[in-house]
């Protein structure tokens, strides 16, 4: 556990299911996230782990089980999936920013438009996240104009500026040059130290070492393991988490 | 090794066969055309006419009822105007409506639901795969089929509808009109003038301090302007004027059963409002498909995005998917505004006398077939190049984002 994580849950999720058609996505999944935890999620690809962060703010629908967020049941009250959407931001594998707004723009929309702040104000609040993310000069830009690197810096602006307590992260280097995927972690490194609660769906198990306070291991739609990073690299218990190890550190 | 190009034969030489290739074309085009013109000229030999515009000038001879006033007494130049302008008049007021419903149904048939989208979805199927004179030779006889002039359908003593068409309540000009107008003018003068200067001083002094990639260009300063400078001077200009004017400037004039008709008001003819209807209906099925594509171009993840920062369903769409569908909806839009445009002419099945009716009748009259098809040819060429100018210019202006430098 890191210095910022408390007792407090904030994520619960139990015997969650979900299913595309006939295909079974997640098989009942239970677990709990507290206020200021890092978790990592990884897996091999198609075994849920991208559908399972999704389901956290409604972006996939569950069928069966029940995910608390903050106090606040995910069901079909519209009103209740907007409270959690904007408490969750997330961040997604292709940035998905609004090509048609500048990046200042893309990162007010959310503030203006849903808590209501006044213009100025949240330009002046996008300005201080985009010097966070040591891309200020790329403000008046649009999104087309930027590296992909400072695209995921915005759009990681964009979730923050709606001030969630919980970021989702789906794969968000898997789309980036190599060069570039060592900026966006520096970020979101960063917000890992100031005691944000972070879901992360990735692949740089580097990053989940060192940043994780626990590590999911998905497979067909189950956690069949969790651990604390060091365990979970050093005594993985399960041949599929073995085997999965081996093939990515050898990468 | 650099070779010296002018050891090249001229017959395998690309820069020469470029061009020569495009004069054999030319020269091509124009011996085909002369052909065409010298055989239409032998053709009307043979039939002893002879091709003037004297006919432009003459006495029409035949009525007309539907736009502006015109008697037999009146030149065909005349009822050639008569007809542009009814032809105008059905295809800006079709384009609009056929705009706003297109979009309905367009937006309504991507609905999660179920009825909504179906019923979009037949509305769309049934009048786009069905011929637009047919669906004209319905609307007609239907309109005709409504109550007689003393029983009119009558919606707060303002609008009434009968078997001779729709009237409306209009604003009439009265006695102040005159001065008021004076109002008008030096607002808009006044607005033009500071509108101006302000866009040249943010262009010539404040602008300067931008950097080079956010500086704005001095016509969207202007539009700028135009929005947030000129408007308000303007209305208030408007408003000032309307209250020193002494008289009433404007007078409501509502549509009365005087005798056997009603006077007042404006009036759309059964012929306009068959013609309306029909041409509304058809195009609007097709800016329905146009705008369903469109916001189908726009990538999953961007609503997605949407959503995660909380829009509402409303927002999304309006923020950030149509900004990004109107780009892909412009250009196949155009075409549809020029079908609605061109198939006006259809008018003429059920006398309405549009352009193309008006060409009929004054054909019928003269022999002048030759030049009276190129006045209306060339008119609808002029309608419709003004159309897509318009357009390819607006297409522009919304399509600056998003290239990459």
């Amino acid at each position: 556990m890191n210095e910022n994580t408390t007792n407090d849950p904030i994520i619960i999720c139990e015997d969650v299911h979900k299913w595309f058609d006939d295909f079974h996505v997640l098989k009942g999944i239970t677990t709990t996230f507290k206020k200021g935890e890092r978790a990592v999620i990884c897996g091999p690809s198609g075994s849920g782990k991208s559908t399972f962060i999704r389901t956290i703010n409604r972006l996939e629908e569950h069928q069966r089980g029940t995910i608390i967020v903050d106090g606040i049941e995910l069901s079909n009250d519209l009103r209740n999936i907007n409270l959690i959407r904007q408490e969750v931001g997330m961040v997604f594998q292709q940035f998905n920013l609004f090509p048609h707004l500048t990046n200042i723009k893309n990162i007010t929309l959310g503030p203006i438009q849903v808590r209501k702040m006044s213009k100025k104000a949240a330009e002046e609040a996008a300005l201080a996240l985009l010097e966070r993310m040591d891309i200020a000069d790329q403000a008046y830009k649009y999104p087309a104009e930027i590296s992909g690197g400072q695209q995921q810096r915005v759009a990681i602006a964009r979730a923050l500026a709606m001030e969630p307590k919980i970021m989702l992260f789906d794969e968000p280097t898997s789309a980036l040059d190599p060069e570039m995927i060592s900026e966006v972690l520096d970020v979101m490194r960063e917000l890992a130290h100031s005691g944000m609660t972070m879901l992360v769906v990735t692949h740089e198990m580097g990053f989940a070492r060192e940043v994780a306070d626990r590590i999911m291991f998905f497979d067909e739609g189950v956690v069949i393991e969790e651990a604390a990073p060091a365990d979970f690299f050093d005594n993985p218990r399960h041949e599929r988490t073995k085997l999965f190890i081996s093939q990515t550190l050898q990468h | 090794m650099q070779q010296d190009s002018t050891k090249i034969p001229f017959w395998r030489d690309i820069r020469v066969l470029k061009v020569l290739f495009q004069v054999i074309f030319i020269i091509g085009i124009i011996l085909l055309a002369l052909f065409f013109y010298m055989n239409m000229l032998n053709g009307l030999e043979r039939q002893g006419i002879e091709l003037s515009l004297d006919f432009l000038m003459s006495e029409a001879g035949f009525e007309l009822s539907e736009g502006i006033d015109f008697d037999s007494s009146d030149t065909n130049l005349k009822a050639f105007w008569v007809g542009v302008v009814n032809t105008l008049r059905v295809s800006i007021i079709g384009i609009f409506c056929a705009t706003i419903v297109g979009f309905l149904f367009g937006i309504a048939r991507l609905s999660s639901n179920w009825l909504i989208s179906k019923t979009a979805a037949v509305y769309v199927e049934i009048f786009r795969n069905t011929p637009l004179v047919l669906q004209i030779l319905f609307w007609y006889p239907l309109i005709l089929t409504l109550p007689k002039v003393r029983e009119s359908i009558n919606f707060f003593d303002s609008i009434f509808i009968n078997r001779r068409g729709v009237y409306l309540p209009s604003a009439v000009p009265a006695d102040g009109f005159n001065t008021w107008r004076w109002y008008l003018l030096s607002g808009i003068i006044i607005a033009i003038i500071v509108v101006l200067g302000l866009a040249a001083y943010r262009y010539f002094f404040q602008d300067r301090e931008l950097h080079e990639t956010d500086r704005p260009s001095f016509v969207s300063n202007i539009i700028l302007g135009a929005k947030w400078v000129a408007a308000p001077i303007f209305l208030t200009a408007a408003i000032v004027g309307w209250f020193l004017t002494p008289e009433v400037s404007f007078v409501l004039s509502k549509p009365e059963l005087q005798g056997f008709n009603f006077v007042g008001g404006i009036n759309f003819s059964p012929e306009f409002t068959a013609m309306l209807i029909g041409l509304t209906v058809y195009t609007s099925a097709f800016i329905a498909e146009v705008v369903r594509a469109g916001i189908q171009s726009v990538v999953k993840g961007q609503r997605e995005a949407a959503r995660s920062v909380g829009l509402k369903e409303s927002q999304v769409l309006r923020l950030v998917v149509i900004p990004q569908a109107i780009p892909v909806i412009v250009p196949p839009l155009t075409s549809q505004y020029l079908n609605l445009a061109k198939n006006s002419s259809l008018g003429t099945f059920i006398a309405y006398t549009d352009l193309y009716a008006i060409a009929e009748i004054i054909n019928g009259k003269t022999d002048q077939s030759v030049p009276i098809f190129a006045i209306i040819m060339a008119s609808y060429l002029i309608l419709s190049l003004t159309t897509s100018a318009f357009m390819n210019w607006y297409n522009r202006r919304i399509t600056r984002f998003g290239s990459s430098s």
